[in-house]
């Protein structure tokens, strides 16, 4: 099966029943995967007239309690950003799948990339956060956009499903389960205000449609969700709450993958790079070396470096120019080594090699 | 019940400003949805951003306040996952025909089973009297400061050529009229456009020779021309005067529409 296809399969899986999309290579299959099966299982398929209004619609749905998806690739990514803020500040779950191509600009709308990693994590103005994962085979393209519902779900925060072009078009076998484990949105408990959070920092979600009489807005909002935007406490404790929600559960959520954890030179990657890594471990048996395979980059688990006691260099791999790298060298002292590609194809055993030689 | 009592009584007092003409559409509409007997808990009322998409926030229902000229799509999202769901939608000039301008024409076109209100009032309120695509040519605002040189969208025009399938235009001065009109909307399957014209005196009229609120509301019964005689004036040859515009229902019809609850 396509990696496309099997997202759309995985979100089904997880009980998605709501998509809005609009045309772009190369995430199209998603739509039109979605747009065939939906139908037939009581969902809706809304093709809008742009991405702009591709994720209003699918926030609009997941109010009415609805898991809802959209699927985009860079230039709609880019239109998203204004939304992906308002889901973040109004605490609405929704899954968000990318499938990344070269930018900037209309760019490479055929190859794939990495270059889209910060702007998911930090595309729309103003401090929050969100939660991303990388899938790196068809298997996983399945796998994670149904785990991205539950986190999104659990947490209440626009959650990305970030692949690329290379996954996503890429065919594999798929083992799909019988069953797929489902996480429920919070309830609000009687008498408590809307956005009230527990110690976890995530309110009960009032639904539409249910009794509440919920005032939901994208401005600075009290416990009440009504409008407190000249209150500068309000603001503070609020950004606070929606930034710690989120980077206090990042052991929680963490997943990641630890090959060789005596290892002396230690890969790190995500998504399609981690497919290379693979090889050149294989290639070379005798040499000293590990991998870390993300399958979670946000929020990062930083403490997943310390897995790695020997290590002496770490290399990363990524299709962009070292977006990633930059966050590792932020948590650890041991030297990162970026290994930059651009232009659409994956690195080769080779370019891996020539970096392992260049490596302290 | 009664249109008080829809009210979300603890964030009163608006924050419009003294003679604003939207507590006016606010009370007509509430009427209105009052008068059909809906239920509250039934009942979702979403906006945009300017002053009119600050209408949910005063009403007890759910309510979605979302981001600029995307009202439409995201209330297209609720009715299309829960069409037992009445969606009504307040929105602006600025809101619904500029920045919101392409989700409006594709909402009428798809039909969506909703009632927009649009509080038109010729100006951007909110951020201190800027053009609208609706400012007529010649006013005064901060950002045509010697007059607009643009044209204007016909809002109501425009949703009938797009496809909505109920739009009527009235004013803030004609409540009886608007009332009605907005429970026709509210009543009818499908997407319906109430465009509602109405005062703005701080951010328009003092700028443009309106500076009493009531001279806006004058205004607008005087130039205000019923369809049916516009239409009756034009076949005999005796047009309406051109600062004239027409008010009433421009159609009502039922052509296939989205989001329909079976």
């Amino acid at each position: 099966m396509q990696g496309n296809t099997a997202c759309a399969e995985g979100a089904l899986a997880a009980g998605c029943r709501f998509f809005a999309g609009y045309p772009i290579t190369p995430s199209t299959e998603v739509a039109e995967h979605m747009a065939l099966r939906l139908p037939k299982q009581k969902g809706v398929f809304i093709q809008m007239e742009d991405e702009l209004a591709s994720i209003a619609a699918v926030i609009g749905a997941s109010w009415t309690g609805a898991r809802a998806m959209t699927a985009t690739s860079g230039p709609g990514f880019s239109l998203m950003m204004e939304n992906v803020g308002y889901a973040a500040m109004t605490e609405t779950p929704c899954v968000i799948v990318n499938i990344q191509r070269g930018g900037p600009s209309t760019g490479q709308p055929t190859l794939g990339a990495q270059g889209d990693m910060l702007q998911c994590r930090f595309g729309s103005h103003g401090d929050y956060s969100v939660i991303a994962l990388s899938p790196s085979s068809v298997q996983e393209m399945f796998e994670l956009t149904a785990k991205a519902f539950n986190l999104s779900d659990r947490y209440r925060v626009p959650t990305f499903l970030m692949a690329d072009e290379i996954i996503g078009h890429m065919r594999e076998r798929l083992a799909i389960p019988d069953s797929v484990e489902t996480v429920e949105r919070k309830k609000l408990e009687p008498g408590t205000l809307p956005f009230t959070a527990g110690v976890d920092g995530i309110p009960g979600f009032p639904g539409f449609g249910q009794g509440y009489g919920v005032h939901v807005t994208g401005l600075t909002h009290d416990e009440r969700g009504y409008p407190a935007a000249t209150n500068p406490r309000v603001h503070e404790r609020l950004v606070m709450r929606l930034v710690r929600k989120v980077e206090s559960a990042r052991k929680e959520m963490a997943d990641y993958q630890v090959t060789n954890p005596d290892a002396r030179k230690v890969f790190i990657s995500y998504g399609a790079p981690a497919r290379t890594v693979h090889q050149v471990l294989h290639d070379r048996p005798g040499e000293s070396l590990g991998h870390l395979r993300l399958r979670v980059v946000w929020p990062f688990p930083e403490f997943a470096l310390g897995e790695f006691p020997e290590a002496e260099a770490f290399l990363v791999p990524e299709m962009n120019l070292g977006q990633v790298a930059r966050e590792i060298d932020r948590h650890t002292d041991v030297p990162v080594i970026p290994v930059p590609k651009l232009g659409g194809d994956l690195h080769t055993p080779e370019e891996l090699g020539n970096a392992l030689e260049g490596a302290p | 019940m009664s249109f008080r009592d829809w009210y979300r009584v603890d964030r009163l007092p608006t924050i419009y400003c003294a003679g604003c003409g939207n507590g006016t559409v606010i009370n007509c509409t509430l009427h209105a949805v009052d008068t059909l007997g809906w239920r509250w808990e039934d009942t979702v009322f979403v906006s945009g951003i300017g002053c009119s998409s600050r209408a949910p926030g005063y009403i007890r229902t759910d309510s979605l306040h979302t981001t600029h000229g995307r009202a439409l799509a995201f209330a297209t999202g609720i009715k299309l996952a829960k069409p037992d769901l009445h969606v009504v939608v307040f929105t602006g000039d600025g809101d619904l025909a500029a920045i919101g301008g392409n989700h409006f024409i594709h909402a009428c076109r798809r039909n969506i089973d909703m009632t927009v209100i649009c509080m038109n009032n010729w100006i951007y309120g909110m951020t201190g009297g800027q053009g609208s695509p609706t400012t007529p040519r010649g006013a005064v605002t901060t950002t045509t400061p010697y007059g607009s040189g643009e044209g204007v969208f016909d809002l109501s025009a425009l949703a009938v050529a797009a496809g909505a399938n109920h739009v009527a235009r009235w004013t803030s001065y004609h409540v009886k009229e608007l009332t009605r009109a907005i429970q026709t909307g509210l009543e009818t399957p499908g997407f319906s456009l109430i465009e509602v014209l109405t005062q703005c005196p701080t951010a328009y009229g003092r700028r443009n020779k309106l500076r009493e609120v009531s001279d806006t509301i004058e205004y607008l019964k005087d130039h205000a021309i019923l369809l049916q005689k516009y239409n009756r004036l034009a076949a005999e040859g005796k047009p309406a005067p051109p600062d004239m515009f027409t008010v009433g229902e421009f159609v009502r019809r039922n052509l296939p529409a989205m989001g329909v609850p079976p």
